[in-house]
Order: C-alpha cells, then sequence, then structure tokens
C-alpha cells in the first residue's frame, strides 16, 4: 500500500479547466402560462397569510387609539364602561394556560399510544387503530364541546371535587368555591383528546422511521423491547415528539367553538385550575361577537390579531424543529 | 447438471415448529389476578379511606392500584428488568384503549341522542314555521346552506390548493421552502381568524351583507391547506420515470402534468379534496361573522345571512326547550354521519389507489 | 470432525464454557423452510466460518443461535441450540439472558449515533441489566480487545457515529465484548470495509478467539482460510432449504474436502 500507487491514479491532463456553460430554457406560451399561473398559486398562500396580518391590524387601530398598549397590560374587558377598558392579559393567560394542560395530558398518551402503533401491538391490528386516530382527528369541534359538556363533564366533576379534597397539598388543585363546572380542567381534558390525533400522527410516522439497524443493535445486547425503545427509538424521535407537541399546542391555543361551549368565561387570573371560570382568546371572540359595538369589535379584532400571532409562531417553531432533527428529514407535519 | 439438493435422510428426526411465544398462560393470569387485586383493593379505599363519588373516579383509583400491584409482584417473581418491560406494555396497551373509550362514547352518545329526531321533516322543512315549543320543523335550511357553502368553498380552495401543490411538486419554485412553511403554518389558523379576516375584509371593508358566500370564503382559508398538502404528497409518489418519459417524448411541462401526472394520481387527489370537505363540513367558528345562520330558508348564497349545519346545532342546543334541543342532537347526529361517510370514501379511495400502484 | 447427534445423545454434562451446539435446527418464514435439520457443533475457543453461496441460510442459521431469528414475525424455529448443555429455545430460558451470552456484529456496522463511544461501549451493560462498577476500566478493556484503545483514547466522549466505517465495527465488536459474552456471532462483518480494515478486524478476530467462541459467516473464502479453524459449508438448491454439506478443520476443507461440492465451491467452480 505506497503513496505512489495512489497518484498513479490521477489523471495526467489535470491542467485544462472546464466551465459549466448557462442553459437556457425556452418555454412555449403554453408552459409559460402554467409556470405564471403556479407561481400565482403558490405565492397565494403568503399573499393570504400577510392579508390576515394585514386586516386584522388595521381593524384593530381603533382600539389601540382609545387603548393603547394597555391592551396588553389590562385585565378587565368592559365595553360599557366609561371610558371602556378593554385587556388582553387574563384572557391570553388562560388561553395559555388550558393550552398547556391539555398538551400536558395529551402528550405521554400520545407517545404510548404512538408506540403502541408501531411495536407493541399486533401487526393485524395495526391499520384499523391507525384509522381509529384518524377518525379522532376527523370529528367536528362542536361535537367534541358537546360530548365533553353534555356526557364527560358530571363525569370530571366528581373526580375534580375528590382532588380539591385530598389532593389540595398541591396549590393547583385547591378551589376558592366549591364549583367544578366550566372549568380549565375540563377545558383542557377535551382538548387533550382533541390535540390527541395530531400528536400521535406525528410520532408515529417518526417513529417508524427508526433506523432499524440500530434496534437489532440493542436487541442483540440482550435489552428487552422497552430497553430498546428507550434507548433508540425515542431518543431518535425525540424532534418529532418535540415538533409534534408544539403543533398540538398550536391546535389547543386556536381551539374554539369546542371550549365556547364547555367553559363557564372569568377574567380572573388564578391558578386554581379545578374551580369554575376559564377563558381563552378563541372563545371570547366567538361569544362576544353577536353583541359587539364597533368598539369592542376592534378589541375582538385586536384579540384575533394576537391569537393569530401567537399560533403562526408555534406553528413555524414546530415546522422548523420537525425539519431539524434526526428524524425530521422528510416527515409531512 | 449439478445437484444441490440435499439427500433426504429417514433417520433424522422429524422437526416440528416450536411455539416461541414471549407472553405465556403465567403471565396472563398474573395480569388478570392482579386486575382483580387492584379492584377490590381500590373498594376498599374507595368506600372506607377516602370517600368519593362517581364511577369515574373509582376507576382511576382501580387503574392505579393495579398498576403498582403489577408492577410489585412481576418484579418478585420475574426480575426487574421484565418487571419494567411489562409495564411499558401495559402502558401501551392503556393509551391505546383510553384513546379508543372515548372515540366510541362519543359516537354512541351522540346517535343516542340524536335519533329520536330522525324523521323526513328534519330534512325537509326549515324552521321558519315553528314556534319555540314546537316539535315540527326541521333542517332543511341548514342543510342546503351547508351544502352551498362547502361547494362553493371547494370550487375555491381545490384549484388554489392543486396549484400550490402543483407549484411545490411540479413547477418546483424558488419560492419552494418559504412556501411549503407558510402552508403547514396556515394550517395552524385558528378557524375564528378566518371568520374575523373575512368579516373584516369583506363584510367591513367591501361592505357586503352576511352571506353563504362570505362563509364559504372563511371556509376555503381553513381547507386550502389541507387540499395542499395531501395534494403534494400524492404528487410526491408520482414516479419520477414517467415524468422524464414524457418529457422525453417532446411534451411541455404543462401537458406532462395535465395529462400524466395529474390522471395517475387522481385517486389522491380526490382523497385530497374529500379530507377537504370533511374539515369544511363541521366548522362553525368562522361562519359565526360570516353567514350568521338563521332559521328561515336562504337559497340564495350571495345574498344575506343563510344557515348551515354546525350553526343550527351551536344555535339550538343554548336553547332551554327540548324539542329545540332535540333538533339540536339530531343536527349533530346528522354532522357526525356525513363527515364519517366523507372520511369512508376517503378511505377506500386512497387504499385503491394505493392497490392500483402494487 | 462433526458430531453425529444421533448416536450421542449424551451431552457433556459440564462442557467448557462457550460450546455451542446445534441440533437439527429448521428455520421458516411462514410457510418457506430456509434451513432443513442443520447440526452442528461450533468448538469453544475456536473461529468456526459458515461459507457458502449466497441464500443458503447461513445468516438465518447465525441468528437462531441468539433468538434473533424469532423476531422476524412470520418467523418459525425446530431443534434445539445448547449453548454450556442448556436448550436456549426451553422456555425457562430468556431471549435477553442469551442474547447476552451469545453477542452478534452485524455487516453495517451499527453504533449507537447519539452516544459518546464509552456511552456505546457501555449501552451493552446497561441494555441488560448489568450493573458497572469500574466503566472506565471495562471501556478501555472492551477498546483494547477490539484494537481500538490507541485509536480513540483521547475522544471517547466523542460521538460513536464519527467514525470511520472500519473503526465503527471495531467500536460495534468493543460493545458487544464490554458484556462479556461466551460466544461472538458475526455476520459478514467485513463485507462493507475497505480491505485496510478488513485486515485490522481479522487481526481482531484472532485476538478475541482466545476469549470467545466465534462464529463468522463469510462470502470470502480467503478470509475464512485466514481466519477459522473449524469451517462448515452450507449449500441449497434453488427454492429449497438450506443444509450443511460438509464440517471440517479450515485446512483440510480446502485442500482436501471429502464431499466434490465442496470441492468445486472452494476452487471456484460455482458460487
Amino acid at each position: 500500500m505506497q503513496a505512489d500507487e495512489d497518484k498513479s491514479l490521477d489523471r495526467k491532463d489535470a491542467s485544462s479547466q472546464d466551465q459549466p456553460r448557462t442553459l437556457e430554457r425556452s418555454l412555449s406560451t403554453d408552459d409559460r402560462v402554467y409556470e405564471a399561473a403556479a407561481v400565482a398559486g403558490g405565492l397565494s398562500t403568503l399573499v393570504i397569510l400577510a392579508f390576515i396580518g394585514l386586516f386584522l391590524f388595521v381593524r384593530s387601530s381603533l382600539v389601540f387609539s382609545q387603548v393603547g398598549l394597555g391592551f396588553f397590560t389590562s385585565t378587565s374587558w368592559r365595553p360599557d364602561a366609561s371610558p371602556p377598558e378593554f385587556g388582553i392579559v387574563s384572557i391570553l393567560y388562560w388561553t395559555v394556560i388550558i393550552a398547556i394542560i391539555a398538551l400536558a395530558i395529551a402528550l405521554p398518551v400520545s407517545v404510548l399510544t404512538a408506540l403502541f402503533l408501531v411495536e407493541y401491538s399486533p401487526r393485524r391490528l395495526r391499520g384499523p387503530l391507525r384509522t381509529l386516530v384518524d377518525l379522532l382527528a376527523a370529528i367536528p369541534s362542536l361535537i367534541y364541546g358537546l360530548w365533553g359538556l353534555f356526557f364527560l363533564q358530571p363525569h370530571l366533576v366528581g373526580v375534580a371535587r375528590w382532588l380539591s379534597d385530598y389532593a389540595s397539598f398541591i396549590p393547583i388543585f385547591r378551589v376558592k368555591e366549591p364549583t367544578f363546572t366550566g372549568s380549565a380542567f375540563i377545558v383542557s381534558v377535551v382538548l387533550a383528546l382533541m390535540i390527541l390525533p395530531i400528536i400521535t400522527s406525528i410520532v408515529r410516522e417518526v417513529l417508524e422511521q427508526t433506523p432499524p439497524g440500530e434496534k437489532e443493535a440493542a436487541l442483540a445486547l440482550g435489552s428487552t423491547r422497552s430497553g430498546m425503545v428507550k434507548s433508540v427509538m425515542l431518543p431518535f424521535a425525540r424532534g418529532g415528539i418535540i415538533g409534534g407537541s408544539m403543533l398540538g399546542l398550536g391546535r389547543a391555543l386556536g381551539e374554539t367553538i369546542a371550549v365556547a361551549i364547555i367553559l363557564s368565561p372569568s377574567l380572573i387570573i388564578s391558578p386554581r385550575i379545578l374551580e369554575t371560570g376559564t377563558n381563552s382568546i378563541a372563545s371570547l371572540i366567538a361569544l362576544k361577537f353577536g353583541e359587539a359595538d364597533e368598539l369592542s369589535l376592534s378589541a375582538l379584532m385586536a384579540a384575533g390579531l394576537t391569537l393569530f400571532v401567537l399560533t403562526l409562531t408555534v406553528n413555524f417553531i414546530a415546522s422548523f424543529v420537525v425539519a431539524r432533527s434526526r428524524s425530521g428529514a422528510g416527515v409531512d407535519a | 447438471m449439478r445437484n444441490f439438493s440435499q439427500v433426504q435422510d429417514a433417520t433424522l428426526p422429524a422437526d416440528i415448529p416450536r411455539s416461541l411465544r414471549s407472553w405465556r398462560v403465567d403471565d396472563f393470569s398474573l395480569l388478570i389476578g392482579t386486575a382483580v387485586a387492584g379492584i377490590s383493593t381500590t373498594w376498599v379505599i374507595y368506600t372506607a379511606l377516602t370517600p368519593a363519588t362517581g364511577k369515574t373516579g373509582f376507576f382511576l383509583i382501580a387503574y392505579l392500584t393495579f398498576l403498582i400491584l403489577y408492577v410489585m409482584i412481576c418484579a418478585l417473581e420475574l426480575g426487574r428488568q421484565t418487571a419494567f418491560d411489562n409495564l411499558w406494555t401495559v402502558l401501551t396497551w392503556s393509551a391505546a384503549l383510553l384513546l379508543l373509550a372515548p372515540l366510541t362514547t362519543i359516537l354512541l352518545y351522540v346517535i343516542v341522542k340524536g335519533f329520536a329526531g330522525l324523521n323526513g321533516d328534519f330534512f325537509t322543512k326549515d324552521l321558519s314555521a315553528t314556534g319555540t315549543l314546537d316539535s315540527g320543523g326541521g333542517a332543511a335550511a341548514a342543510i342546503v346552506g351547508t351544502l352551498q357553502q362547502v361547494f362553493i368553498a371547494v370550487c375555491i380552495s381545490v384549484p388554489l390548493g392543486l396549484l400550490t401543490a402543483v407549484y411545490l411538486n411540479e413547477v418546483k419554485g424558488r419560492f419552494r421552502r418559504p412556501v411549503r412553511m407558510f402552508v403547514d403554518a396556515m394550517s395552524g389558523i385558528p378557524s375564528i381568524v378566518a371568520g374575523l379576516f373575512i368579516y373584516a375584509v369583506w363584510i367591513i371593508a367591501l361592505g357586503n351583507v352576511f352571506s353563504g358566500l362570505a362563509a364559504a370564503l372563511a371556509l376555503s382559508i381553513l381547507m386550502l391547506p389541507t387540499v395542499t398538502r395531501t395534494a403534494e404528497e400524492v404528487l410526491r409518489l408520482v414516479p419520477d420515470g414517467m415524468r422524464e418519459g414524457s418529457l422525453a417524448l417532446g411534451a411541455t411541462r404543462w401537458q406532462t402534468t395535465y395529462r400524466v401526472v395529474m390522471p395517475t394520481a387522481a385517486s389522491g387527489l380526490i382523497t385530497a379534496i374529500v379530507l377537504g370537505v370533511a374539515r369544511a363540513v363541521g366548522e362553525t367558528a368562522p361562519l359565526i361573522m360570516t353567514s350568521f345562520g338563521s332559521t328561515a330558508m336562504n337559497a340564495n348564497p350571495l345574498n344575506g345571512a343563510q344557515d348551515s349545519l354546525p350553526l343550527f346545532v351551536y344555535r339550538l342546543i343554548a336553547n332551554p326547550f327540548a324539542a329545540q334541543q332535540q333538533r339540536a342532537w339530531t343536527g349533530a347526529l346528522v354532522l357526525v354521519m356525513v363527515v364519517l361517510v366523507l372520511f369512508t370514501i376517503a378511505r377506500i379511495i386512497g387504499a385503491k389507489a394505493s392497490g392500483n400502484r402494487r | 470432525m462433526s458430531i453425529d447427534l444421533r448416536e450421542s445423545r449424551e451431552i457433556d454434562t459440564e462442557p467448557m464454557s462457550g460450546t455451542l451446539i446445534a441440533d437439527s435446527v429448521s428455520c421458516w418464514f411462514g410457510e418457506r423452510k430456509v434451513l432443513d435439520r442443520v447440526s452442528l457443533e461450533m468448538r469453544p475457543l475456536t473461529v468456526t466460518a459458515l461459507i457458502g453461496p449466497s441464500g443458503c441460510g447461513k445468516s438465518t442459521f447465525l441468528r437462531s443461535l441468539n433468538r434473533m431469528h424469532e423476531l422476524v414475525p412470520s418467523a418459525r424455529f425446530a431443534g434445539r441450540v445448547l449453548l454450556d448443555g442448556e436448550d436456549i429455545y426451553d422456555s425457562s430460558v430468556r431471549a435477553t439472558t442469551t442474547r447476552r451470552r451469545v453477542g452478534m456484529v452485524f455487516q453495517k456496522p451499527n453504533p449507537f449515533p447519539a452516544m459518546s463511544i464509552s456511552g456505546n461501549i457501555l449501552s451493552g451493560r446497561k441494555l441488560s441489566g448489568m450493573t458497572t462498577e469500574n466503566p472506565e476500566e471495562v471501556v478501555e478493556v472492551a477498546l483494547t480487545r477490539a484494537g481500538l484503545w490507541k485509536e480513540v483514547r483521547d475522544r471517547l466522549d466523542s460521538a460513536g457515529g464519527a467514525l470511520s466505517g472500519g473503526q465503527q465495527q471495531r467500536l460495534c465488536i468493543a460493545r458487544s465484548l464490554a458484556v462479556d459474552p461466551e460466544v461472538l456471532l458475526m455476520d459478514e462483518p467485513c463485507s462493507a470495509l475497505d480491505p485496510t480494515s478488513t485486515m485490522k478486524i481479522e487481526e481482531t478476530i484472532r485476538e478475541i478467539s482466545g476469549r470467545v467462541t466465534v462464529v463468522i459467516v463469510t462470502h470470502n473464502m480467503q478470509q475464512a482460510q485466514r481466519v477459522s479453524q473449524q469451517c462448515a459449508f452450507f449449500l441449497a438448491a434453488e427454492n429449497q432449504p438450506g443444509y450443511i454439506v460438509e464440517v471440517g478443520e479450515t485446512r483440510k476443507m480446502f485442500s482436501n474436502p471429502e464431499d466434490s461440492r465442496t470441492e468445486d465451491y472452494v476452487n471456484g467452480r460455482f458460487g
């Protein structure tokens, strides 16, 4: 193995240089129109998004001119006061709280379900189970709201009461007033159910791409199946799990009707999630739209703008995380 | 010709496949035994130690007790490693069952509550002639509204979505990556924001009235990302060989896309459309501020407030009178059935498509 | 030198550690039989090479020796595999224990890319439930035995996936050695590597065979001659299950085999 042999493999005429030519595309009229139309279609998404931001901003200028940046610091929402007060802080607080609790409930269940679909379930059941998960995603939000309010709530109220009685050493489980309906807890449970299928699908797709060689290596070393899952599959899927969670979070932040049907609106910021009284920007807009005067409408537009920016940011970060992770290559969020 | 076959040796023992199952009868009896123990322990805890109400609490505590007992006994009998392995198996099974339970209860609950109101009138009469206490009349106005609005939304979002998918996958323009990011971001738009946007543009800025068309515009914003992404996935599955073959024969890119790629992806594209429709049919929030809803029939989607099925349900469920609530439940049942049917159609078309490819 | 198991059912009750005996092993994938009643004794602390044309079931046989075969959903198995006299397929024996005692190195190196080099070495012990009193010593010993210590001793914390192909494969060998197996199975470990790395791995095989029994599947007949003391020649007719034609001392197999098919194969007349 001598260096001379390597050298002899080089080209003898390495001195001449060549530059690539620029290739011109000459398109027929057909193709020019086609490509222009396609570009227009592609850019339409950007345009729509930009317009949404623009119009909401324009429409909220009225309330900003009246309340100024106090909109982002005040907790009251009183269109009938003089002067009228509009503040998004407590609504934003509750929006984020119910989304986070929903994620906290949904994430472990989603990851476990995805693992079940990929590793632990009998092979023949996998197709039907996937279909059922997709079916959960297809059920309209309205139906979730109805079911949550009329069927689930009575059941959960008992659990909430028990928690507030016996688990009140944990601060968030305490209540000042023993009314448990329309609480952040119940809304979050229903939200968790709604975002479960989203997270499960993404995590499942990502888990399926685990390199089989690494799985085999772990098993051949004497690992149990769960050991292999913990040391190979879950680390590999980390990006997908985070990305999926953020997408679920984004969905929970923007969910409107199910929340509007169940909740009992309140503007008080408190950590007591078991107690009645919670809120969300989306449900605020839905519930207050009917009786809104021009100023209130502008305030709702401002709230909508806030929600738009919030969900857009969360979704962008999510796609970024999934795309950059080891498992993200080629995964459609 | 060389003979590579093994000489059949009759004195070799016959071979019978062995059972290699990892879970044996023992393991199942352990599982069931601890489940029973868990339930009985919970009974004691529940009634004597910390009295609580409701079946839900009972099941929750029973499950937790079962888990703890199971892990302990597994660890004692089979060793720590196996105990944890079994625990994970139980947890994943539990998660899957946990997912199934709400799905079944949702469907059953809606069916049970809505079934009573299913009759011909529901589909043919509207509510303009019925008083608040009457039980006649139906959702005809709402159904007509939904059909019209969804149809218009499809006419808007499908061409746009297909064009975008074509841009992303066939034309492969320079802005491909940002556009794809924005399509993904758009799928996260809260539905209420879409409604607010159309209200701001169409009704305030352009001075129109509430109408089915306005609702359709909002719905198409929500349908667009679904249609685009599914269509793009489907187009991506068409093998490049087909495109190259067409171009090599002298076809323009347009002809290649229109005559070769799209027909191949046809069933997938139809699936994309059906899924978009399934999404649009169930949306409620954006309708509140675009079509507003009404009790009278309005068959003109271009002018005037129009009812639709989700608004119908949303409005009537809040009504204190039993007859109205019954209508709401029946409406919900019809909505669920429509979504289920669309979902099944999309699945069947999708299955046939992948079947054909093999 | 093969044991005729039909006559001597008495297995040595205190066999030397690392004795692996396959007794009438048959393997199926669903309805398709890929191995027909293969029997082979792999002597302790020797290197046994499994040679033969592709598709004869050598890899399947190898994977049945550490119960990896059954990981494929449709896999079926018949016969016995005795490790130190104990049937590893008996229902009282846990597959995970067997796999710790019978390690495996794969054709394509598969270190855990997200773990460091020492992390990789210790991962086997963690995964199989072994406690490690002195991790640094374990890492050094394993890497030395695999012939990799000098090259990576100052970057033990760097990622396991950043090494060259040959180094990765030696890392995998070290990882398998760290759990103190009695047998090491190697499924064409050099076929994805360049000649230099191949040389280094063959050196490693020679060294570790003083500590573990090695069974290696190889398509490279010269490699079989270089590293093994005992050879088993597998063959299969088209669409027929594989079987062993001849077993013997490597030197004899290649210079003076008993079966004409063996002679044809080792002389390159087919395969």
